[in-house]
């Protein structure tokens, strides 16, 4: 997977979030991007998302520039899964419905064919006996693997991922972020926003520091990790990892 | 004793005490309307002769309610999303329409559309006419309530509906007026409730509905108290049922969410 950004700005109101960003990202499977909270992670995932568009320089993926029409957009956003923070899930509709409703009615998938894949995709994150539950009456983590499984069930060609697991206990973090590790075997290639240092060490390809409105470096889990080349992504990683 | 009949928070009162309470009350009550009404004529059979009258008159609120609820859930529906729209003489015209009407007594509006306007253009039809004001009059509620409704669905949904590839006509389909929907009922019930109390003022124009009725059978039979008292328990027997339902509606959303 290639991501190139070349002068990519984005402003709301006066506050320039993104300035002028230009970079190369080219990773096997995982990509995570970490960094102070504003620092322009979020809103650097949703223009990748297509769910945005910069206000000048253009992102490529793969080499195809994203478009920047609304129709276009949504196009392109059925081709990849996106995942929030939180209340991805639609109350009104069960697990199941959840799941069923971009491949009936975006991807015009026949009903019983996409109760049939909705169905095979919950068993696999073993959340059947879950299936017919409305999202109020799922934990949170069980909210977020409903919530991951209903952006896989259309194969997508990228899967982004918007601080999965910044609403939950430890316990359902790390249950989410097993189902995230266990996708490196099979499926797309995933880009993530998030504060999880050690799964970032551990699962990521290629980690990105974002911060002051650009990408301040990126590299391999390890040396990154091992071998901060700037002095506010030491600080930061200093401040966070010293607890 | 006092403790007997008091209900709190914290000391709910018990079930023999409500039902104690509610029996004395109904004989007290009673009690009272009987000793005002002794020496009094009742006049029962008289106005019972007329009780196809009152049934027809039943049969128009019914249908003027039915048919206003229709017009008026339209007409909110549109204007919410004029009042929505990115565009603004639409939204301007919107904000105007919802803002005189919920402005306005009901009987103004009946007055002025009936004989101000209607009369003006020649449209003679009352039934018609009356139906008309009275959907335009709830219509501007509904806008109200359906746009709280709107609103109310959170930003994170028509995010999710975008980054699942939904079209903007399709995330108001499956997304978010089903939602708006389960939001609205209890007021809406409440509204066609109110409607039917309402469609009690287009007795001034001349249409034959319940009031009406009520009205004619007191000037025929020089009744008024066996005339109205009918009048009330109709009306009574079509807006207990809703005000008890839109309640029962709202607990359980209560619940649900």
């Amino acid at each position: 997977m290639k991501i190139e950004l070349a002068n990519v700005s984005r402003s709301f109101g006066c506050h320039r979030v993104l300035n002028n960003v230009t970079a190369t990202l080219e990773f096997p499977h995982t990509l995570a991007w970490i960094g102070p909270s504003g620092g322009g992670k979020s809103t650097l995932l949703r223009l990748l998302a297509s769910l945005d568009v910069p206000d000048s320089g253009e992102i490529r993926c793969n080499g195809q520039v994203l478009p920047r029409e609304a129709e276009a957009r949504r196009l392109q956003r059925t081709r990849v899964g996106i995942v929030f923070q939180a209340f991805n899930l639609f109350p009104h509709l069960s697990a199941l419905e959840n799941t069923i409703l971009p491949l009936q009615h975006v991807h015009g998938v026949p009903r019983a064919e996409s109760l049939e894949r909705a169905a095979a995709i919950l068993r696999r994150f073993q959340l059947e006996s879950h299936s017919h539950k409305k999202p109020a009456a799922l934990s949170g983590g069980q909210r977020q693997r409903v919530a991951i499984a209903r952006s896989l069930v259309t194969s997508p060609d990228l899967l982004l991922m918007d601080e999965p697991t910044s609403a939950l206990d430890p316990e359902m973090t790390a249950e989410v972020l097993d189902v995230v590790a266990e996708l490196r075997q099979s499926g797309a290639p995933i880009v993530l926003v998030t504060h999880e240092m050690g799964f970032a060490r551990r699962s990521a390809d290629l980690v990105a520091f974002v911060a002051g409105g650009g990408i301040g470096e990126s590299g391999p889990a390890e040396t990154f990790f091992e071998f901060p080349q700037t002095d506010i992504c030491r600080r930061f990683l200093g401040r966070v990892l010293k607890y | 004793m006092t403790a007997f009949l008091r209900d709190t928070p914290g000391t709910p009162a018990s079930k023999v005490a409500k039902v104690c309470v509610i029996a004395v009350l109904v004989l007290a009550y009673s009690g009272v309307c009987v000793l005002a009404l002794t020496g009094t004529t009742a006049n029962w059979a008289t106005v019972w002769s007329y009780r196809a009258t009152f049934w027809n008159g039943w049969l128009a609120t019914m249908g003027i309610s039915l048919a206003a609820l229709a017009g008026s859930l339209l007409i909110g529906g549109l204007a919410a999303l004029a009042r929505r729209s990115d565009f603004l003489p639409l939204r301007y015209s919107a904000i105007a329409y919802i803002e005189s009407v919920r402005g306005l007594p009901l009987v103004v509006l009946v007055l002025f559309g009936f004989y101000g306007v209607a009369n003006a253009i020649g449209w003679h039809d009352r039934v018609a006419v009356g139906i008309l004001v009275l959907s335009l009059f709830s219509g501007a509620y509904i806008a109200e309530m359906i746009r709280a409704g709107i609103d109310s669905v959170g930003r994170s949904q028509w995010d999710s509906a975008d980054a699942i590839g939904l079209s903007p006509w399709q995330t108001y389909c499956y997304v978010v007026l089903p939602q708006v929907a389960r939001q609205i009922l209890p007021p809406l019930a409440g509204q066609f409730s109110s409607l039917i109390k309402d469609s009690s003022l287009l007795y001034i124009i001349g249409i034959h509905e319940l009031t009406f009725a009520a009205s004619q059978v007191n000037s025929a039979t020089y009744s008024t108290f066996e005339s109205f008292v009918p009048l009330g328990v109709c009306y009574l027997f079509l807006t207990l049922p809703i005000s008890l339902w839109s309640k029962h509606l709202e607990s359980r959303l209560r619940y649900e969410t």
